[in-house]
């Protein structure tokens, strides 16, 4: 058994990285998540697992000292919040047109522009749709409490290595700065040289020795022909995560009239309306998409016809409601609730939002 | 005839050939235009890491420029950079496997304009790596656009009239800015216009790769390159335009060696 704590979804971040076995974490200030690189820097996992913390002069760098890490087999990760996701899109379609595994957290904030260090989730279609130029898809997992903060780091390294991708725990500020208990892992030890040739050997930067030949990271390719193949695998390997990784939570929605959807603290706040308006007779469900990439669409089909109306409940200003609305492919009314800019809506005006549609 | 063909014959014998390619250097054709510099540096690269029996440690990174093919040609492991980054990707793989040798090949676009972030505060972080600077003063990939280091007055497609500084600044040294960081151990500004520049390019690359090993802060070599077809000029018009044009600008030699008076060590960064 792990141990028992009192946490920052923050500070959970850095406790799981460490006690994971991560290689190596870069990074830059930026609220609300900073508490990740502060206790990392506190914690000084250099002294005990070896593991390499290190304060980048931006986010940009940080990305791409990612992508070095990364290439060479080791499990890195960063994180940031919007703005700073923003300049990282970059990196992000650099590691993803590599194959390179990572782990990249995003803690949320209002925007647009600088915007505000409120929480936010108008980040949603920045990290399911891509973000940076090209065709390619994040694994995007959604951590609705701290300790999903603190599992979705494991499982995050889990994936990401699975499929040669980079992983995004897509958080935001309610879940990066709440405190909530939560159950450590015990210590696992960085892996070996020798795990990393079994893992990545056939593709990492380790070094060239004789027996094998040259490993090059890169995404270039000038011929046409040769990319349009290379991007049909990567699409391929987009099916299989569809077919193979769709998480979500459903609760009480097998008599259903209607079902809210939402993910991280939207969820947790519909949690709460779903009870209030239970209480009242009312008959209200709530799907909570835990991977956005790949979007749980079979599920909310499956309810499709049984329901008088999905709600999809959002910190932004209606983006996860599209990918509802394919999912339901017209058999039933989607609408959309959400408040913006870093306001956090109480589970009352949901329930008010809720009975609009009746 | 024949006693001339005998004379060649005894010109190629084994016990006369001085000049071999680098065993780590293969059979491709470099894509690289008649008389540009990358090909010679790459070579000397390629001759460095083979004479120090480090490629099994050794790891490239390439930037995007006329180089970014640099991992077609030398038998090590290398990952390419984004444009700019190559010194950020260079720093985790070096932290996380202190004991690779670790470089990274930029050019001056690369290096000195879109990658000035990552190049300065690598350098002032002391990363313990090799750094290699083409400057050309001219973006080649792109077709001859202006760079951070054309020179004032010099003629690119985006200065079709030449560089003027008051629309475009100054051509930036920033090999001397970066021989300010402390955490620079070994700064150097060479060429490879001629057989001697090629030996004492080929000298500082071997001494950066050295000081790699002692773990003492960043090797920095520049190398005032040519570029033909960027700047219009026939190979051999292109070295004397260099030798005219570029070196009185940046000249060369060592602009600061870390190595101890007293001792003859170099300062070991403390871990
Ligand atoms: C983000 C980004 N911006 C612009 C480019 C286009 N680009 C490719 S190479 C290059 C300049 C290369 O010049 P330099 O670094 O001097 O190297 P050279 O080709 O002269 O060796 C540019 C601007 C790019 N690939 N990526």
């Amino acid at each position: 058994m792990g141990e028992l704590r009192l946490m920052k979804g923050n500070e959970v971040i850095a406790e799981a990285a460490i006690r994971c076995g991560c290689d190596g974490y870069f990074g830059y200030p930026i609220t609300p998540q900073s508490e990740v690189m502060e206790t990392l820097m506190t914690l000084r996992p250099w002294e005990t697992t070896g593991m390499v913390v290190l304060q980048a002069e931006s986010e940009i760098a940080s990305i791409h000292m990612v992508y070095g890490g990364a290439g060479a087999g080791k499990r890195v990760m960063t994180s940031s919040s919007s703005p700073g996701i923003s300049l990282m899109a970059e990196g992000i379609s650099y590691l993803a047109g590599s194959e390179l595994p990572c782990v990249i957290v995003n803690v949320q904030r209002g925007g647009p522009g600088l915007g505000t260090i409120q929480p936010s989730q108008a980040d949603y279609n920045q990290a399911t749709k891509g973000g940076g130029h090209g065709d390619y898809s994040l694994l995007v997992l959604a951590p609705a409490s701290v300790q999903e903060m603190h599992d979705f780091v494991i499982l995050g390294f889990e994936l990401a290595f699975k499929y040669r991708n980079p992983v995004m725990i897509l958080a935001d500020g309610v879940i990066g700065q709440m405190m909530e208990k939560v159950t450590l892992i015990e210590q696992r030890p960085r892996w070996t040289n020798e795990q990393i040739q079994a893992l990545s050997g056939g593709w990492a930067t380790t070094g060239k020795t004789a027996d094998r030949k040259k490993h090059v990271i890169t995404s270039l390719e000038m011929d046409a022909l040769m990319m349009e193949k290379y991007n049909l695998r990567l699409q391929a390997k987009y099916l299989q995560m569809k077919q193979d990784e769709v998480r979500y939570e459903v609760i009480d929605c097998d008599d259903a009239e209607y079902i809210l959807v939402a993910f991280g603290s939207a969820a947790r706040i519909c949690q709460k309306t779903v009870q209030i308006a239970r209480a009242k007779g009312v008959k209200v469900g709530l799907i909570r998409p835990i991977t956005l990439f790949p979007f749980p669409d079979k599920i909310i089909a499956h309810y499709a016809s049984n329901v008088k109306c999905f709600i999809s409940v959002e910190f932004n200003a209606g983006q996860m409601v599209y990918d509802i609305r394919l999912a339901v492919n017209g058999v039933t009314r989607v609408e959309y609730f959400g408040r913006m800019g870093g306001v956090v809506p109480t589970p009352d005006e949901v329930e008010d939002a809720l009975n609009q549609y009746f | 005839m024949a006693c001339v063909i005998e004379k060649i014959n005894e010109i190629i014998a084994p016990e006369n050939l001085v000049y071999a390619k680098s065993p780590l250097t293969n059979d491709d054709i470099m894509h690289y235009c008649p008389g540009c510099s990358h090909g010679v540096v790459q070579r000397l690269i390629a001759e460095v890491i083979e004479e120090m029996g480090i490629q099994e440690q050794s790891i490239g990174v390439t930037p995007v420029g006329c180089s970014v093919f640099a991992y077609k040609y030398i038998d090590i492991d290398w990952q390419e950079a984004a444009h700019g980054r190559a010194p950020a990707v260079a720093t985790a793989i070096k932290r996380l496997m202190p004991e690779k040798m670790v470089f990274s090949y930029q050019g001056d676009g690369d290096l000195a304009a879109i990658g000035t972030a990552e190049t300065l505060h690598a350098v002032n972080r002391g990363e313990n790596i090799v750094m290699l600077f083409i400057n050309n003063a001219i973006y080649g990939m792109t077709g001859g656009q202006m760079a951070p280091t054309t020179l004032v007055g010099q003629v690119t497609s985006t200065t079709p009239f030449g560089r003027n500084v008051d629309i475009n600044g100054y051509p930036l040294k920033i090999t001397d800015l970066i021989a300010q960081l402390p955490g620079a151990a070994y700064v150097t500004r060479q060429s490879v216009h001629t057989a001697a520049a090629v030996r004492r390019a080929k000298k500082a690359i071997r001494k950066a790769f050295e000081i790699q090993r002692l773990n003492c802060g960043t090797a920095f070599v520049e190398i005032v390159a040519t570029c033909s077809s960027g700047w219009k000029l026939s190979p051999v018009e292109s070295n004397k335009w260099m030798e005219e044009n570029m070196f009185p600008h940046y000249p060369l030699g060592d602009l600061k060696d870390s190595k101890r008076a007293d001792s003859g060590l170099y300062r070991i960064k403390s871990k």
